[in-house]
């Protein structure tokens, strides 16, 4: 047994800044809410490190008894950590990405107003969402997942003036709530069938079962229900509609919640459940046929936006489709990578878009910019690495992660080659928007100036107060995780070279992954064939990108125009939230403003106040006539009621 | 020897007259006239009882309502001459400042 590792200093850490910058924020100076803010996270940081550094010497999974919470019945559940290979990886992602981002806020939100709040509130996100990873129980999870829910309906938020900002907070927790409803069931039945909670006895339990193949029962059940989940903190079709909507928020906070962190939990949580689901066959299908869907569908709609952080949000929307994919075929420890690599080009990507946005001056609309090139060449630079990274272009992070997603999809068997095939659409697409990003922000010439006549850009990006000036580069406390992510992004693949990756998380997994079998009957030859093909998608969607928007800009307008029907559907997200407007939201609020409002609250429940009022009025007006104040009035209602007695006493004696 | 019933219903007719001179009357002291005739009737069934049943318990019992009229009457014959030197009047219809 090794000597303790101390995991809980992790959570509570970040816990501990957020309390001291919540509490007594207010009052104390900028400087010292960043240091607070920084000290925390970079402490939690360093011990996730310190962490690392001994793991090879630890008896795996390691497991930490931190304090007894509740028992009730035979059902009970601790305080405790849980570490593996698994949440390892998530504890480095989560920490070290979400130090950079605190460091970037620093100039990013210095000149906003409740700046130590903004601290409070993403060093409490990063609480919850350490507590998500590391926890040893669903139960532990859940408690982090309601949490990040919680900081991230905060933070988009975070422009509480602002009523759109609020208002996409509410979406996003609401559309989170409607998937945490069916974890929250998938609990209720592992309680109900084995009575905890705890990961090592549930997966104990389950590893007896055999696969649900004909038929679903219980098992596939769970999963679904573990799945539905997923999607609402995933943002995975049908739930997705609230991550562009979360753009609201501040940029850091897209992407330190919205891309890197908080929205892959999801495929966390369907991952470390890997003993579930790959005992519910129908639910795997499920899983991966939703991520399909959702790639390529998100990645549609990410070609014809023109906001910058709205193309982003769908472009993380399809990039999580590919991680479920990858968890739906069977190969987690693909969708583990694809999540790693994910948080590092994502991330930049949010970053590097947040500079130039910080660097016009508040705008967001790509049509405005142009030409940012030579104004900030090295948000350009490390934003380019982003997106040669996240469209597969080798050797960068994105290019390992993602064909090793499309490998295993293909290899999978028949419906694999469809999952591939769209998959491979997906990343042509991907790749096509991209590069569009690209070349409309940072070459070309600089639109801002004239476009602002107009008296536009006060649109996004509430209080920065800054003018219109040049567009200027970003100060170095920016830059410098800009660059830091830059240089993840660009070797942060290399670790999944020779499965390296997918050996190190074999312990977790299991060397019984549904695809390890059939991956291994394919040949060597298909797999660099199939890297050819998507590399070759790749940069057939930067050419295309190319003619569209540097050589022939004309082009885009004529397509657009001559496909103006579907254009404008898709420029409006195929009105799905208009559909989801009118076939939830509308009902809904009809429902509770005439039957629940009109009918229960005003006809029943008040009615039945009022009435009950007027009628103790009505009586009492009648009765207060007796108290007269006339003395012989009082004599004879005592009289009588004597005569009554009496009477009564008299029938009484007669009686018996 | 008379029966008892011919007390009680002496009683009663007394403590009936005293009601309704309570109810009926206007004066004051006339109602407090009226107390006392209704104490009185209550006095004569007390005595006829204890007389019937051999039990001192109703006559001392007496004893006891005789003090508290005494006292009552000293009481109320003090307030009834305070009343009419403040308001002048002894009607007690007149005399209802507590009224609503």
């Amino acid at each position: 047994m090794t000597a303790s590792l101390n995991l809980w200093l992790i959570p509570v850490l970040p816990l501990a800044g957020a309390a001291i910058n919540g509490f007594l924020g207010k009052k104390s100076s900028r400087t010292a809410a960043t240091t607070i803010g920084l000290v925390f996270s970079g402490a939690a940081f360093a011990w996730a490190l310190y962490v690392a550094a001994r793991f090879s010497a630890l008896d795996l999974p390691y497991q930490e008894y931190l304090a007894h919470w509740f028992r009730s019945g035979t059902f009970s559940v601790d305080f405790a950590f849980y570490l593996d290979q698994l949440s390892l990886v998530m504890l480095l992602v989560v920490t070290g990405v979400g130090f950079l981002i605190h460091i970037y806020s620093v100039g990013y939100m210095w000149e906003e107003e409740g700046y130590y709040r903004f601290f409070a509130y993403l060093n409490l996100f990063m609480f919850f969402m350490l507590m998500l990873i590391l926890s040893n129980s669903y139960l532990g999870m859940f408690i982090g997942w309601e949490g990040v829910g919680l900081a991230s309906y905060l933070l988009i938020g975070f422009w509480f003036t602002k009523d759109s900002a609020v208002s996409a907070g509410k979406k996003a927790f609401i559309v989170t709530r409607i998937g945490d409803c069916g974890f929250l069931i998938a609990l209720f039945l592992l309680v109900q069938h084995f009575g905890t909670l705890n990961f090592t006895q549930v997966f104990e339990q389950v590893r007896p079962f055999a696969p649900e193949n004909a038929g679903a029962g219980f098992l596939t059940a769970t999963a679904l229900l573990l799945m539905f989940g997923a999607c609402g903190k995933s943002a995975q079709l049908p739930l997705y509609v609230w991550l562009p909507d979360a753009m609201e928020g501040p940029t850091p906070v897209s992407a330190l919640i919205h891309a890197a962190t908080m929205v892959t939990a999801g495929v966390y949580m369907v991952s470390r459940s890997h003993m579930i689901f790959e005992r519910a066959p129908i639910a795997l299908t499920v899983v991966a046929v939703i991520g399909t869907l959702t790639a390529f569908f998100a990645s549609t709609i990410g070609v014809a936006q023109m906001d910058i952080k709205k193309v982003l949000a769908y472009s993380t929307v399809s990039q999580l489709g590919y991680m479920f994919m990858a968890c739906g075929v069977g190969a987690f420890s693909a969708g583990i990578f694809h999540l790693m690599t994910h948080a590092f080009f994502k991330g930049l990507l949010f970053l590097a878009a947040g500079s130039v946005i910080h660097g016009i001056g508040g705008e967001q609309d790509m049509r405005k910019m142009g030409g940012l090139r030579s104004y900030i060449p090295v948000t350009f630079g490390t934003m380019f690495i982003a997106t040669l990274a996240i469209s597969g272009i080798p050797p960068f992070a994105g290019f390992w992660s993602k064909d090793e997603i499309l490998w295993k999809a293909f290899s999978s068997g028949p419906a694999g080659r469809v999952y591939w095939l769209i998959g491979l659409i997906t990343a042509f697409i991907t790749s096509f928007y991209m590069f569009r990003l690209i070349f409309m922000t940072f070459f070309g010439d600089y639109h801002g100036a004239h476009v602002d006549e107009h008296g536009q850009g006060s649109h996004g990006h509430g209080g920065d107060s800054h003018g219109h000036g040049e567009p200027h580069e970003s100060p170095m406390v920016m830059l410098v995780p800009l660059m830091i992510l830059a240089f993840l992004a660009t070797v942060g693949g290399l670790v999944g070279i020779g499965d390296r990756f997918e050996h190190f998380l074999a312990p977790v997994f299991g060397s019984g992954e549904v695809a390890a079998a059939a991956g291994e009957a394919a040949s060597r030859g298909t797999e660099f064939l199939l890297m050819g093909i998507s590399i070759t998608v790749a940069f057939l969607g930067l050419a295309l990108a190319y003619v569209l928007y540097i050589s022939k800009p004309y082009l885009p307008q004529k397509i657009a125009d001559g496909l103006n029907g579907f254009y404008t559907t898709v420029v409006n997200k195929y009105y799905v939230d208009e559909i989801y407007a009118r076939l939830f939201v509308k009902p809904l609020v009809d429902g509770s403003t005439r039957i629940l409002w009109h009918g229960v609250d005003q006809k029943m429940i008040d009615n039945t106040v009022n009435d009950a009022a007027d009628g103790a009025r009505k009586v009492s007006d009648e009765v207060r006539h007796m108290q007269s104040g006339n003395l012989r009035s009082y004599a004879s209602w005592i009289a009588a009621a004597s005569a009554v007695m009496i009477a009564y006493m008299i029938w009484l004696g007669v009686g018996r | 020897m008379v029966p008892l019933s011919y007390y009680l219903v002496l009683g009663g007719f007394l403590f009936a007259c005293g009601v309704a001179g309570f109810l009926i009357k206007r004066n004051i002291i006339t109602i407090f006239m009226s107390i006392e005739l209704m104490l009185n009737g209550v006095n004569l069934s007390f005595v006829a009882f204890a007389a019937h049943w051999h039990a001192l318990a109703g006559q001392i019992f007496v004893f006891f309502v005789m003090v508290v009229a005494a006292a009552e009457s000293a009481v109320g014959l003090a307030i009834i001459i305070a009343v009419y030197r403040t308001r002048e009047t002894l009607n007690v219809d007149q005399v209802n400042l507590l009224k609503l």
